[in-house]
């Protein structure tokens, strides 16, 4: 089989023929096996400035793809999948249904911020990471991450509050993404912190959970934030279009589909 | 008396939301250690959460315009020029606020927008120096000073240091850091080394000093969590390490979370001790374990110390 270097070809794109005749030349064993070629025809041209319209997402046009990013990645040597350098080069491209094969895992990035370190051309590939899985988001590509869901329970709090207090985090975020609070290790790591604890701490702990810790005249702080925060969300719903999209799934459903006014 | 150690005798302290929950351990041992130090804590009046990085992720001006209100009340307020932060998060975030508010006009106009409208002054870059704990210590005491005041040498306890990743990374944010002779280095942070050296620790050759422990997916993605602290726990005992020393308190209780973690659920059980290295400088100047609350560590290191004759 004279393919080498196979695994950087899809296994779907490998067709490998038992018996096959080519032009009255029988072929079948050692030039059975074809790579299928591939044709992008659908490039979103707009894919880059989406992506650079997110926060994060600013300075991808300045990558020149040396792999830096890739090559200090904390998640890529755990799961080589996770490929920033090549993310960042198709977002460039535009070649959005290659960047979707990968949709599922871009939000995996744990902000270690290894690779904005040994970026040469500070893109801060850290930020594309986040404004990508942020992008998938928004454009209905995935659904919200756990992270995503502990982004927003811990900003609310904050924005609230101006403080956060991290029991009520824990229990909203397993509340949210319909996780049992009860996990066994869970559990075990409390018993083992409740075992040695004096109980007056305890019952300070229990009080926070009343008391919620809050930093002291923080409205006027909350309003301003939050007007702030809710410009930036139409500021970015405006850049990918997603009004547009809307419209458009809405002329599609046929008038007698429509619901009644 | 360097000008340092007269500028850290009494600064802003900024505990931030993690010391007041999973990280009390720290915040005691931490004020205890000034106290036992002579270095006196204020601590920010009426403080609010820096942001953390679940804030940046919303939106990265706001969690600027957040720990700016911080600075500013420190320095307008209290009229500070310098302020400690004990937690890699927190230090990290009132750093990178500092830097963008110094080089971005958009960072600068979003702040100015919301403290006006929230009625205090707006921060303006310069205007106060924040510091972690590790600054606070070999700077304002040193090595030296440390060496003449341990009552209780750490000698034989064998210590791999760990720093995570907001104590170092982005680099532009530390512009204090490689400055060569006395400065801290980004990539082969040493500063706990020095003063635990100081103390009498046997450091060990860790390599994984400035490895992540997947703090920021610690429950939305606890496998991935469980495996990068699984392998800094390995590589700390693989190095001799009875005890690892860190100085933020995300890294800390991951560390202690998913070591119970990769017991339970993968099987892979590991011995090292985890311990605030403000724990073992306090225990080194003779203050007792209980003092600088190892009994809160969920890593139970009492044993061990006792058979050290450290606690």
């Amino acid at each position: 089989m004279p393919i080498h270097e196979e695994h950087l070809i899809r296994p779907e794109n490998l067709k490998t023929h038992e018996n096959l005749v080519i032009d009255g030349i029988d072929v079948s064993g050692h030039w059975s096996t074809f790579i299928e070629s591939r044709v992008v025809t659908d490039y979103n041209e707009d894919l880059e400035e989406e992506i650079a319209a997110l926060p994060g997402g600013e300075f991808i046009h300045r990558c020149w793809q040396c792999g830096s990013c890739t090559n200090s990645c904390t998640v890529n040597a755990v799961n080589p999948e996770f490929n920033p350098r090549y993310w960042i080069y198709l977002i460039r491209m535009g070649m959005e249904s290659e960047l979707l094969r990968d949709k599922d895992i871009i939000w995996q990035c744990v902000s270690c911020n290894k690779c904005t370190y040994a970026c040469p051309r500070d893109v801060a590939p850290e930020g594309v990471m986040k404004a990508t899985a942020h992008w998938l988001e928004l454009k209905g590509h995935t659904p919200k991450s756990p992270s995503t869901h502990f982004d927003e329970i811990f900003s609310e709090q904050v924005i609230q509050t101006g403080k956060i207090e991290e029991g009520r985090i824990i229990r909203s975020f397993f509340a949210r993404t319909s996780q049992e609070l009860m996990q066994d290790w869970l559990i075990e790591m409390v018993k083992r912190l409740v075992s040695k604890l004096p109980v007056t701490m305890l019952i300070k702990m229990g009080l926070a959970n009343v008391l919620r810790p809050r930093t002291k005249g923080w409205g006027a702080a909350r309003d301003a934030i939050t007007e702030y925060v809710d410009e930036q969300n139409a500021a970015h719903r405006k850049a990918l279009k997603l009004d547009d999209l809307v419209e458009m799934a809405k002329s599609e459903v046929k008038p007698n589909q429509a619901p009644a006014e | 008396m360097s000008s340092k150690a007269k500028e850290y005798k009494k600064v802003a302290y900024y505990p931030g939301c993690a010391l007041e929950g999973t990280g009390h351990a720290y915040n005691r041992s931490t004020k205890e250690l000034g106290k036992a130090l002579g270095l006196e804590l204020d601590e920010v009046k009426n403080w609010n959460c820096c942001g953390a990085m679940e804030v940046k992720n919303i939106d990265p001006k706001v969690q600027t315009y957040l720990s700016s209100r911080v600075m500013s009340i420190a320095a307008n307020e209290m009229g500070h020029d310098v302020v400690m932060a004990p937690c890699n998060g927190c230090y990290h975030n009132l750093k990178k606020a500092e830097y963008d508010l110094e080089n971005d006009d958009a960072s600068k106009q979003v702040v100015d927008r919301i403290s006006k409208k929230a009625g205090h002054k707006t921060y303006e870059a310069g205007q106060i120096e924040t510091i972690h704990a590790l600054d606070w210590i070999k700077d304002g005491i040193g090595e030296e000073g440390l060496k003449e005041r341990v009552k209780n040498s750490l000698k034989d306890l064998k210590v791999a240091n760990y720093y995570g990743c907001m104590y170092t990374r982005p680099r532009h944010i530390f512009p204090e850091k490689d400055q060569g002779e006395g400065s801290e280095s980004t990539s082969e942070p040493h500063f706990m080394d020095d003063l635990l050296a100081a103390a009498g620790a046997e450091n060990v050759d860790f390599p994984l000093k400035t490895a992540c422990c997947g703090g920021a997916h610690t429950l939305s993605d606890s496998d991935t969590s469980t495996l990068l602290v699984s392998n800094i726990l390995q590589a700390a005992e693989s190095a001799g390490a009875e005890v690892i020393a860190t100085e933020c308190p995300t890294c800390h209780s991951g560390l202690e979370m998913h070591q119970i973690r990769a017991e339970k659920k993968f099987g892979r059980k590991s011995n090292v001790k985890i311990v605030y290295f403000t724990q073992l400088l306090g225990m080194a100047l003779g203050l007792s374990a209980k003092k600088v609350g190892v009994h809160e560590n969920i890593s139970d290191s009492r044993e061990l110390l006792k058979q050290k004759g450290i606690a």
